[in-house]
């Protein structure tokens, strides 16, 4: 084989399916929970499903170059179904399958996909509200039948249909999947991945087997993975995450993929398996700390005095311990017996027992949240990535854990910070291109293969780690000239389990205001501790002593922005707690729960309009989209409230 | 009119059967009070078929009639071309009649599997004593069970309160769980005591598509109660319409839709 640089024997995904085929014959490779039971796949069976559904593909006249999409939540059946398009030299795409209608067409349409794999009506009935518009879409492939039987079946395949077909003409495909597989290589389309946009259109980021089969391996040896790691695969299958951690360092290493029941039994499959490497956004660990918190509110006084009597020793020293500093014997032995008290049956209620490696990213995570984390001995660490990267930007090293910063640069990756901030880099996983848009290609990557990542960060002196402050067009000034970055001020905000979502205005503005979204969860059960009786979310959120709480939080983060010399000019004079929660349908946040801020700004212009001229009270009229696609509005009256601010001394010198 | 012995198919294309029961002038009685008088319809196997009608107009009777709570002392059962002789229910759940009911009946204390598990209790034959030791047919048995179930479980997307005790769920999950465990049953006819009271429009939804796909996947044919005009409507093929213990229409949605005496039923209608 003519390899470049850096080639291994195994070029392509489908290549090591059968390296792992022989490797690790015997081993799980897939497991699902159906029906009850976890069902599972060696690795050796999976080559055989896998095979037969890209005979099928053949046989349905899958040309190679093709692009298929692929549109399910995480499946064994998903999973094979790439393998199986890489095999016979198509492209995959990976769709969210909880978008919406148009957001599908967009995607079906600017990758002209022949093919589809879906997984129920649901899915296949979106696809036929498109179809008239996509002139190269010919064929759709479903796995649940339940609701199908009736359609037309000319152009609508069943999956385990098409394995049969493909087995059933295997003498007659075989040579011609065997010689596409073998022409696979470094340079060929490993996938194809949307940005979820949070501006503007979708992107197709283009990956080669090089990058993801490089990064996979780099950071497979930077966390020592093995093939006896067991994963759950949760997260979006069109999320990129995804694709490295259930499909390339999976397939690398060897290890085994665990597909949870239905999206509502995660947390009990996650006990049932017990991943020992295990990523989830900060969004998810939140969650489960305010349950836990829930639940210790509820509990006995016994209970709750060992939980906070050890949770208190945990934090004093457990950090220390997982990151293998010197702590006194007296501690440890305390730390020991809260392991068999509260640590160790927390962290199997939560699933955690056995991470190994467990990583967080996607935002900025409460420091709160993060230490409690690991002062369970939870060996929980941040990276910084993204999809043009093939994930891996930054990683933080065992024993080298901070809650702001991201780590030092991941193996083969190359980092600069350009002058205005903006973090740049270079890597075997830097994407090649973006599908037919050369002038986002262009704008984003130049010559030398740099890549701009939109953020800027700085390298922290003390620790030599990457620190990341906001989006870097989101960075601004303030009309007095101090600096202007939101997500630094919503994040803080977010850290209160009591507030869900916050959008911070003010660039170019005298003084900074912020829409707040409260938590459910959290507020209403301390609603009903307190007996406030609601109806609604828009209720809750209007109650007085909801938005007294509120405004609390925001004077406590204007307190902690005064300290800071840079960022002390972003405090908050006012405020407003939103009548609906921000939501991907109705297009205020992307698919990956970020917030967009023009749409925002745009649809809310008279609350942002309110919060500037001075007035009490604005009433409003909102539309909102419902799942099925249908649309309403709801309507309120918000208050508008004051926050104290604090004086920034040094405010003079930094503005200077 | 159809003949009784014929099937014919749907404008969605289902096919729907010859009659599997049949109802011949039933009267029922509670000492002076009529519940039920002279009313005669049939089901046809496959089809999904609504009993409606103002409060007090019989129908709960009527469904009680059909799963062997009541016997009517006048007129006759025929299922499955025979007449039924005077039965109790569990006789009737035995010729694989199931049904829920309007208010929930399930083992509170118990969690929704084994709810859903005692759904099966007349596929168990194995001894007292297999049982007890849960060995050889007693172990068979309880494995091709559990899978019946858990296929059920998993049609009607309760996997995630499979080991919650009952008690703790919320109203429309309970009505899932009833359902799940009247359909383990396998039965050949489904009676639905009102599956939607009480449940907001999104699980309004979800019923009305479980009610669907089990008549498109399973071909149970379906007896509903149900008050909601709207889902009647749009599942039934068709509809038998009681008042005041008589039947004032028979037909499709669209027939009883333009009936007058339906019409004058539900909206009223001055009395001279």
């Amino acid at each position: 084989m003519n390899n470049r640089t850096g080639q291994s024997a195994v070029a392509s995904i489908p290549a090591l399916l059968h390296r792992n085929a022989s490797r690790f014959a015997n081993r799980p490779a897939y497991r699902e929970k159906e029906f009850g039971i976890w069902q599972s796949w060696t690795w050796f069976e999976a080559e055989r499903e896998i095979e037969a559904l890209a005979l099928g593909l053949i046989d349905m006249g899958v040309n190679a170059g093709d692009f298929v999409s692929v549109v399910g939540r995480n499946r064994p059946y998903f999973y094979w179904a790439i393998a199986a398009v890489q095999s016979v030299g198509a492209v995959p795409v990976t769709l969210y399958h909880d978008s919406a209608t148009q957001e599908m067409a967009y995607v079906m349409d600017h990758c002209g996909a022949r093919v589809a794999i879906v997984e129920d009506q649901e899915q296949v009935d979106k696809m036929i509200d498109i179809q008239e518009d996509l002139h190269q879409f010919e064929h759709m492939i479903y796995i649940d039948p339940r609701g199908l039987r009736k359609y037309d079946h000319t152009k609508l395949h069943q999956y385990s249909d098409v394995q049969d077909k493909g087995r059933e003409m295997r003498d007659t495909h075989l040579s011609e999947l065997e010689a596409r597989r073998g022409k696979l290589d470094y340079d060929s389309i490993c996938v194809m991945l949307y940005t979820s946009g949070t501006t503007g259109k979708p992107k197709g980021v283009v990956l080669s087997n090089r990058n993801i089969i490089e990064t996979s391996k780099s950071s497979a040896e930077f966390d020592n993975l093995r093939h006896d790691e067991e994963v759950l695969a949760y997260l979006p299958m069109a999320w990129v995450g995804d694709f490295i951690f259930s499909i390339g360092q999976a397939y690398w290493c060897g290890f085994c993929v665990n597909c949870p029941e239905s999206p509502d039994t995660m947390q009990t499959d996650l006990c049932e398996i017990g991943p020992t490497y295990y990523f989830a956004p900060p969004r998810v660990f939140e969650t489960q700390l305010t349950s836990v918190m829930i639940r210790m509110e509820d509990a006995g006084r016994l209970k709750k005095w060992l939980f906070d009597h050890y949770m208190a020793h945990a934090r004093k020293v457990g950090g220390d311990i997982l990151d293998g500093k010197p702590v006194g014997a007296m501690d440890r032995l305390k730390y020991g017996l809260g392991n068999l008290l509260v640590y160790g049956p927390l962290k199997n209620t939560l699933g955690l027992s056995r991470v190994r490696v467990g990583y967080t990213a996607g935002e900025a995570i409460g420091p709160e949240i993060f230490s409690f984390y690991r002062s369970l001995g939870i060996n929980l660490k941040q990276l910084y990535g993204q999809t043009e990267a093939s994930v891996f930007i930054t990683l933080q090293p065992d024993g080298g854990v901070r809650s702001d910063t991201v780590g030092v640069p991941a193996p083969g990756v190359e980092i600069r910070i350009a002058d205005d901030g903006e973090v740049f880099y270079r890597s075997p996983g830097t994407f090649e291109y973006y599908y037919k848009n050369e002038e986002s290609t262009k704008s984003t990557k130049d010559a030398e293969g740099w890549v701009a990542t939109g953020d800027a960060g700085f390298f922290d002196d003390e620790t030599g780690q990457l620190r990341i402050i906001d989006r870097a067009k989101d960075v601004g000034k303030m009309a007095d000239g101090a600096l202007f970055a939101p997500k630094y001020v919503e994040n803080k905000l977010k850290f209160f389990p009591n507030i869900l979502e916050a959008v911070v205005f003010g660039n170019g503005r005298k003084e900074c205001t912020a829409f707040i979204n409260i938590d459910l969860t959290a507020v209403g059960n301390w609603a009903e501790r307190n007996n406030i009786g609601y109806a609604s979310y828009q209720e809750l959120a209007g109650h007085p002593q909801v938005l007294e709480t509120v405004r609390a939080h925001v004077e406590t983060v204007n307190e902690s922005l005064a300290t800071d010399p840079m960022l002390g000019g972003c405090q908050i004079y006012r405020f407003l707690v939103l009548h609906k929660e921000l939501d991907a349908d109705d297009g205020e946040m992307t698919r990956t729960r970020k917030v967009r801020r023009g749409v925002i700004s745009d649809k809310f212009g008279d609350l942002v309009t309110a919060l500037y001229d001075g007035s009490d009270e604005i009433f409003t009229k909102t539309e909102v989209t419902y799942e099925d696609g249908r649309k309403g509005s709801i309507s309120a009256t918000l208050k508008v409230i004051d926050a104290k601010v604090q004086p920034v001394e040094t405010r003079q010198v930094a503005a200077e | 009119m159809l003949d009784s012995a014929e099937s014919y198919t749907t404008e969605d294309g289902r096919t729907i059967g010859p009659v599997v029961m049949e109802m011949k002038n039933i009267t029922l009685r509670f000492g002076g009070v009529v519940a039920i008088q002279d009313i005669s319809f049939d089901i046809r196997e496959g089809e999904i078929r609504a009993i409606i009608g103002p409060n007090g107009a019989g129908k709960s009777s009527m469904l009680n009639v059909i799963s062997g709570f009541y016997n009517p002392q006048e007129g006759d059962v025929f299922y499955k071309g025979k007449k039924r002789p005077p039965m109790k229910p569990y006789q009737v759940a035995r010729q694989g009649i199931a049904r829920t009911f309007q208010n929930i009946a399930l083992f509170e204390g118990m969690s929704v599997l084994d709810n859903v598990m005692t759904g099966r209790i007349r596929q168990m034959n194995a001894s007292l004593f297999a049982q007890s030791i849960w060995k050889c047919e007693a172990e068979r048995e309880e494995v091709a069970n559990r899978e019946v179930v858990e296929k059920v479980i998993d049609f009607l997307e309760i996997q995630h309160i499979r080991k919650t005790p009952v008690g703790r769920l919320p109203y429309g999950l309970k009505k899932r769980v009833e359902l799940a465990r009247a359909l383990a049953a396998e039965p050949s006819i489904l009676l639905l005591d009102e599956p939607m009271a009480g449940m907001n429009v999104e699980e309004k939804e979800d019923m009305s598509r479980f009610i669907l796909d089990m008549n498109d996947e399973f071909g149970t044919t379906i007896a509903l109660i149900e008050h909601d005009m709207g889902v009647v409507m749009d599942l039934s093929d068709r509809v038998v319409v009681m008042d005041y213990g008589k039947k004032i229409g028979d037909g499709t949605p669209d027939e009883v839709r333009n009936n007058q005496a339906v019409i004058d039923a539900y909206l009223g209608v001055a009395h001279d």
